[in-house]
């Protein structure tokens, strides 16, 4: 991954006032990754939408890590579902027209 | 634009303390928040009026003020000249709730910081959230884009118009069916300096009349006359990009497929790689035969048989 792509996690911290804490153990949650280059943390420009989700549940509604790992469990599954049902609609769509049912 | 019962939105009653009515609008964001109902508009519109609720129940000013004047919002600025300019005028018991019953309606437009009119007219546009001058982002807006098989098959350009502005985006070839794309910032304005929203663009492919597509791979069906279904041979397809010669291998059933490796979709940003591309033969049977067409398919029966 080229550094241009990366954010430095403590630029993330001070835009969005939260602790360094907060994302260091969503790291180790394994909810989010963080690249160590040189002792500094950065986090993947394609994490932020995630992060960002994070944040808000941490901060707007209050919820504590574990709550915050429920959740993007939960959600993950939803959203797994939620393809499988596209993909199977997709399917479906197909094989009526191959076959005119 | 009709009153709103803040009180019922929250599911409190009118005597709530502040912790109640925290409490209640913790439980219900927690229930209804955009994040934990992604692609939910009624969870979005319901979380829109949780928010108004608990913005003005919380605040006691706003709660003083929706209060005393229930109902009779409209007159609300009237109501507060005539109490400046004589003494006496509408004490805090006179145009209370009384114990009546209103419901609540919030399907009125909602302004860009997502409060109702009625909010906007008891509190005016600058009363949202000014006494506490915290920032909030702004809302998440999601669009759909429909886009026909050909144009998803080639990367190219689009200009979206949102919100007045014109945005250009490069949507990539491969682009599926229900795939979103997020535009950080394109979405509603933050308040108080809070950040914009985003735009989530929802991508629908229309289907197409010769081609199905199924994650990378096409799927067409091809018309063969009777002989060369019989004796092999070679068609012409139409492709998304453009005609191939495909070969008929003799004796090929009605109903049989074939695979052309590579001919299929492109693989989302994944360049000059592609799905295959099924093709299934279909034999048409021939008609309106002549009196020696007939007799040289009984000699065939006869040899046939």
């Amino acid at each position: 991954m080229e550094k241009g792509d990366l954010i430095r996690a403590e630029e993330f911290c001070n835009h969005y006032h939260v602790e360094y804490g907060f994302i260091s153990e969503l790291h180790s949650s394994g909810l989010i990754e963080i690249t160590t280059i040189e002792e500094t943390g950065y986090i993947p420009q394609s994490q932020l939408p995630e992060l960002e989700k994070l944040t808000r549940l941490r901060y707007d509604l209050d919820i504590n890590l574990e709550g915050i790992e429920a959740i993007a469990h939960l959600l993950n599954r939803n959203k797994s579902l939620q393809e499988t049902i596209h993909g199977l609609e997709e399917k479906l769509k197909l094989y009526e027209t191959l076959y005119g049912v | 634009m009709a009153f709103i019962d803040y009180y019922s939105v929250l599911g409190v009653s009118k005597t709530a303390t502040t912790e109640d009515i925290k409490k209640a609008y913790r439980k219900l964001a927690r229930q209804y928040h955009p994040d934990l109902n992604p692609n939910d508009k009624q969870a979005h519109s319901r979380f829109q009026q949780i928010n108004e609720a608990n913005e003005v129940l919380s605040d006691p000013e706003k709660r003083k003020k929706y209060d005393q004047y229930g109902k009779d919002w409209q007159h609300a600025e009237q109501f507060e000249k005539a109490g400046q300019s004589s003494t006496g005028g509408f004490g805090q018991g006179g145009q209370g709730f009384g114990g009546q019953a209103w419901s609540g309606d919030f399907s009125g437009a909602m302004n860009e910081e997502g409060f109702s009119e009625f909010f906007e007219s008891l509190f005016g546009r600058t009363g949202s959230r000014s006494k506490r001058n915290v920032k909030f982002r702004g809302e998440d807006y999601n669009a759909e884009l429909h886009l026909n098989l050909v144009d998803a098959f080639t990367t190219h350009q689009q200009t979206l118009t949102v919100n007045g502005k014109n945005i250009r985006i490069t949507i990539p070839a491969g682009v599926q069916n229900g795939q979103v794309i997020r535009l950080k910032g394109h979405g509603g304005p933050g308040v108080n300096g809070g950040q914009n929203g985003d735009l989530y663009i929802t991508f629908i492919i229309l289907d197409h009349a010769h081609f199905k597509r199924m994650g990378d791979d096409l799927y067409t069906t091809v018309e063969l006359d009777l002989y060369t279904a019989l004796l092999g041979g070679e068609v012409t397809l139409d492709t998304l990009s453009g005609k191939i010669k495909l070969k008929v291998q003799p004796e090929t059933q009605s109903g049989s497929k074939t695979r052309l490796k590579d001919k299929g979709f492109p693989m989302y940003k994944k360049e000059n790689e592609k799905g295959d591309l099924y093709v299934t033969f279909n034999v048409k049977i021939p008609t309106h035969l002549t009196e020696q067409q007939k007799e040289l398919f009984r000699e065939l029966q006869k040899l046939s048989s």
